[in-house]
């Protein structure tokens, strides 16, 4: 599904993210990316979804080359990708259904097809009841449940989150991995960048250490 | 196809939105487009009216051409068959001597008829010509000089070539201005998506990284440019058909003074749809050079 050969990122002004990194990911394989901060973990996932290009190595994600992808083949690529964010990326301007309604529209999905895709995503995340609201009146825990339902409406088979849980108490974390782990097991692939040693342990699934941009394990 | 459609619907419904939601803009930049538009409009309206009000001249435009003297009146006569036939003329009167004298005292000369012993006018033809424009005048006048019959020819041609050449000097002027004003409806419509797109760069955002192709992103912003350029078209339009309705007393009163009946006539339909679409055309095309640069802008950071 995923496979990184000899990764190099350098960001101008010489600062190496990443050096050298090989890695390869199975289709359904859950996977945790570990390391301190600033060890290159968004560096990566961003690699992997195209946001940023590496300056060297490959990177071949769904048999696609994703370093070398042409502008305009992006967005058709991005679209099987479920990206979650830290900071949510949510907007602001419109209520919870039509921001999980932004993906399918983009898509060219609009109707009664769409709105059942939307409520579908919300149920999942438990936010049906709430799809009148504002995300800003939603607390922390929701906006990223939110920001779950709308990376995994389209149904990608690919989800990348970066720090889901980084601004979350206890009992919140714990939501959302249980999430992560009900879409694995219907097959899909997911990489979740984290500090949080102890949810690791909890739950298991395969681990990737970062440290300085550079794979330890 | 439906899809397709409802996009297209749903952009639309955007752009409309963000009219509304910033009334008092949006009505600022209409007006400042609609009073761009209508200076060149207004002067095109301005010409278009001229050229007809001398049109009304044109016919005027004659040629007299003065036979030799002892030229027996027949064979003038015949003149007249001769060049009536020819296809750059549109007439041709023959002119006796007796009636020269009879024109002389009609215009308050008398005096001077009477004093002479004989008659000194010769018969003359008064030709009318078909094309009024002054090259054509000029090739024809030459002809008539050649004629074995023709003493001299009198032409009239100065003014014609004056009006001609102020016309062509207007319709540069209209010209150019078209082209300065539509660059700067272009130029504000881009400064207007800009900060546009400066309030929505969150959701841009998002959208490219959920995987909105650029057209998608484009697409609202489009619109938007469309319709200001419309709008403000209208507004143009609206400026001009109003300065005319507003200048209709005064122009009829210099008419009048003239001696003459003119009525000012406004946009024609014609003019309004093509105005329309050109301004809709140059608000679209703001929109586009103003959003690419944005998007590039957006890949290099």
């Amino acid at each position: 599904m995923i496979e990184l050969s000899g990764v190099t990122k350098r960001y101008p002004g010489g600062h190496e993210a990443l050096s050298d990194v090989s890695l390869t990911i199975d289709q359904g394989e859950l996977v945790f990316l570990t390391g301190h901060s600033g060890a290159g973990k968004s560096t990566l996932l961003k690699l992997i979804a195209a946001i940023e290009r590496p300056t060297a190595g490959s990177i071949v994600v769904n048999s696609q080359n994703v370093g070398r992808m042409k502008r305009p083949a992006l967005p058709f690529f991005r679209r099987n990708i479920g990206l979650i964010f830290q900071d949510h990326k949510l907007l602001y301007d419109r209520n919870v259904f039509d921001n999980v309604l932004l993906p399918l529209h983009i898509q060219g999905l609009t109707g009664n097809d769409a709105a059942k895709r939307v409520r579908a995503a919300l149920d999942k995340v438990g936010l049906l009841k709430k799809e009148k609201a504002r995300p800003i009146t939603l607390s922390g825990g929701e906006q990223q449940r939110l920001c779950i339902a709308r990376a995994i409406v389209s149904r990608p088979a690919l989800v990348l989150a970066d720090e889901p849980t980084a601004n979350l108490d206890d009992a919140y974390a714990k939501d959302i991995m249980d999430m992560f782990r009900a879409f694995n097991e219907v097959g899909v692939t997911l990489l979740i960048s984290t500090h949080d040693q102890d949810l690791i342990q909890r739950y298991g699934g395969r681990n990737v250490h970062l440290a300085y941009g550079k794979l330890v394990a | 196809m439906k899809a397709w459609l409802a996009h297209h619907l749903h952009s639309l419904k955007i752009a409309s939105q963000r009219f509304i939601d910033a009334p008092v803009a949006s009505l600022f930049t209409i007006l400042v487009i609609g009073v761009a538009v209508a200076m060149p409009t207004g002067l095109y309206l301005l010409l278009a009216n001229l050229d007809r009000a001398a049109g009304g001249i044109k016919p005027q435009a004659e040629i007299t051409v003065f036979l030799k003297i002892g030229l027996d009146e027949a064979k003038g006569r015949a003149l007249v068959h001769t060049l009536g036939n020819q296809p750059d003329i549109a007439s041709v009167r023959f002119v006796s001597k007796s009636e020269g004298v009879a024109k002389l005292q009609a215009a308050g000369l008398s005096d001077i008829a009477a004093g002479l012993p004989d008659n000194p006018l010769p018969h003359s033809l008064v030709v009318t010509p078909r094309d009024t424009a002054p090259h054509s005048l000029e090739t024809l006048g030459a002809r008539l000089g050649k004629l074995d019959e023709a003493e001299r020819v009198l032409m009239d041609t100065d003014w014609i070539k004056r009006l001609a050449a102020l016309m062509g000097l207007g319709h540069d002027l209209v010209f150019m201005l078209s082209i300065m004003l539509g660059l700067a409806l272009a130029a504000i419509t881009a400064n207007t998506i800009r900060l546009q797109i400066y309030a929505q760069r969150d959701e841009i955002e998002v959208a490219r990284l959920i995987g909105a192709t650029d057209r998608f992103i484009r697409r609202p912003f489009l619109y938007f440019g469309g319709i200001q350029g419309l709008a403000g078209g209208l507004t143009g339009g609206a400026l001009v058909s109003l300065g005319a309705y507003l200048l209709e007393g005064s122009v009829q009163q210099v008419a009048l003074a003239y001696g003459a009946l003119f009525v000012l006539s406004g946009l024609s339909a014609l003019d309004l749809l093509l105005l329309l679409c050109l301004s809709a055309m140059l608000g679209w095309l703001g929109a586009y050079f103003a959003v690419g640069q944005a998007l590039r802008q957006v890949e290099n950071t």
